[in-house]
């Protein structure tokens, strides 16, 4: 009786223990989702609407290319798809850069690799903002690198105020985050699959294509989530680095929220919200099937 | 996973890290020209240094932000730790999974999305209550707590897993009652996890930006929105020298941690036997 009296209690101990959380993350993370829907579909007098989602898909301004031609053009599509191809390009250099740097340190010694990653780690506890800026200084048309050219005798660069630049710097930025996961999924291999790879007659690289790359999938889907959602919903990089040329989704939010037009902030956010679902759910399964299929 | 650096390995590695900290060196040395320009060093001087000592709202910016950091993540620890400890028991498991997606939800979401969404929410019922401005260090604090939450619960939660369930059970069946046995046995077993989560969850909040961004108002600034203030007109090395006091500061705090992780580590083998001699000093 009396264990059963000292059970329910602590049953109620632990219901009282999440309470506070459940509340919290009903209230602050849940309704504030609703919030953005609610905005996204009412007009300012909180009327039903549609047109928040329309203008989005429809709305049409003119461009002025570099060569002076004048272009109509669907303003927030062309801001969609610049975002989506900006970030697609720094998370695949990410990748590309970051899988072998990832590998080298999974195999150096245990001393090597905790020195390593702490070093990986600093640039990644500076503010963002101060990074970005940094690569704007170092860019500049009479920045750093173009003094250093200028020196080599190779003449200047103009970069920024480019995609490169804003490419450069959601590179810069987001890199340890592609780095880490890999990383501790390769640090963690069992060092007996590659000898079993290599006894049973796998070149060193075929062992990488297959055992190894499989293996780390897990790793490299969290890389490129952890690099692509941020640099997709960017807004500092682009403002800075491409001198505000190059709108992205997230300036456009910025923009709305600025300029007080909550509403059509709000329909930004759901639609970028929708993509990135549907987008993460895609991936889920591709990858589920592919680390299934490749152990 | 162990092998000697091969050369192109090394080089690779080389160019990686010059990479990573070219453009924070550059910064560095900046911070020390006496002259104003960012691309052309004339002369060492502490000048910036002493500028932005002068700089009461900077200086403002950073009691703010400690403030909030601290708050955001003792509250979020408490509270998390409590969540991480009631979800564990939970027998339901649609229950459980309503509630580990749900706390996946700040993590995945972009920044900008949880930012604007607690906004609007902010606004709404400000405008509800009639108020010209709802923002202020109160939603700020909301919103901090809110996205640094799920990173103690995931740090903790793995502890509780491990844990021997039969720890505290023991502990009870020997007297103590629930509580006791909670707070003598269970927390500290999963102090570590507690620990990392909030030192996760202060630095999370120190960092932040784009959340701080939108919820900010009232004109309560943090560090990182009085950096974007700066960065919005033209930039003196002023900011180099709070970009490389900042440097130092996570620098000393990484090599803090690091010697207390080693020191963790060492002394725990010599404390038995010395235990082990206690005992044979008292038995001879």
């Amino acid at each position: 009786m009396r264990s059963r009296n000292v059970r329910s209690q602590n049953a109620l101990a632990h219901k009282l223990a999440r309470a506070p959380y459940g509340a919290w993350a009903a209230l602050f993370i849940l309704v504030p989702l609703i919030f953005v829907a609610y905005y996204a579909f009412t007009d300012s007098s909180m009327h039903f609407t549609l047109e928040n989602i329309t203008k989005f898909f429809t709305a049409r301004s003119t461009v002025t290319a570099d060569d002076g031609t004048q272009q109509e053009v669907r303003t927030y599509m062309v801001i969609f798809w610049r975002s989506v191809r900006l970030a697609v390009i720094s998370t695949v250099i990410c990748l590309i850069m970051g899988y072998p740097i990832a590998y080298i340190i999974a195999r150096a010694s245990a001393r090597v690799q905790k020195i390593a990653i702490t070093l990986i780690m600093i640039p990644m506890w500076m503010n963002f903002l101060i990074r970005t800026y940094a690569w704007m200084t170092v860019l500049q048309d009479t920045g750093i690198l173009n003094n250093f050219l200028r020196l080599l005798g190779l003449g200047s660069i103009h970069i920024i105020g480019t995609e490169s630049a804003v490419v450069i710097g959601m590179v810069y930025d987001y890199f340890p985050y592609m780095i880490l996961p890999i990383y501790s999924v390769l640090a963690k291999l069992d060092p007996k699959l590659l000898e079993a790879a290599q006894d049973l007659g796998c070149s060193s690289f075929a062992t990488l294509r297959r055992v190894v790359f499989p293996l780390s999938l897990p790793g490299v889907v969290s890389g490129i989530t952890m690099v692509l959602i941020p640099s997709i919903s960017t807004f500092y990089i682009s403002q800075k680095l491409g001198n505000g040329k190059f709108f992205l989704i997230g300036d456009a939010i910025e923009g709305q929220y600025v300029a007080n037009n909550l509403h059509f902030a709000a329909a930004i956010a759901f639609i970028l919200m929708v993509i990135l679902l549907i987008a993460m759910a895609f991936m889920r399964r591709f990858t589920d099937s592919r680390v299934q299929g490749g152990v | 996973m162990q092998a000697k650096m091969k050369p192109a390995a090394r080089i690779y590695t080389g160019l990686i890290f010059l990479f990573l900290f070219a453009p924070i060196l550059i910064l560095l040395v900046f911070s020390f020209n006496e002259a104003k320009s960012l691309s052309v060093f004339s002369e060492f001087s502490f000048k910036w240094y002493r500028e932005l000592l002068r700089d009461s709202e900077t200086l403002t910016a950073l009691k703010n932000t400690l403030v909030l950091a601290i708050s955001a993540s003792v509250i979020s620890t408490i509270m998390g730790t409590g969540a991480a400890v009631g979800i564990n028991k939970l027998r339901n498991k649609a229950v459980k999974a309503m509630y580990d997606s749900v706390t996946n939800i700040p993590m995945m979401n972009p920044d900008i999305i949880t930012g604007i969404s607690l906004m609007l929410m902010f606004v709404f019922v400000g405008q509800l209550f009639g108020m010209a401005t709802s923002l202020s260090f109160w939603t700020m604090l909301i919103a901090h707590i809110t996205f640094c939450l799920p990173y103690v619960i995931l740090q903790v939660l793995p502890k509780l897993q491990q844990m021997d369930p039969a720890l505290p059970e023991a502990a009870m069946d020997l007297g103590c009652t629930p509580l006791r046995a909670f707070l003598l046995v269970e927390i500290p077993e999963i102090l570590p996890g507690v620990i990392t989560g909030f030192l996760m969850a202060f630095t999370l909040s120190l960092d932040d930006f784009v959340i701080s961004y939108f919820t900010q108002g009232n004109g309560f600034q943090t560090l990182p929105i009085r950096i974007y203030n700066m960065t919005k007109k033209t930039v003196t090395p002023k900011m180099y020298a709070l970009a490389t006091l900042i440097f130092f500061a996570i620098l000393a705090l990484l090599i803090l941690t690091n010697l207390a992780d080693s020191g963790e580590e060492q002394p725990k083998k010599p404390r038995k036997p010395r235990r082990h001699k206690k005992i044979e000093e008292e038995t001879t």
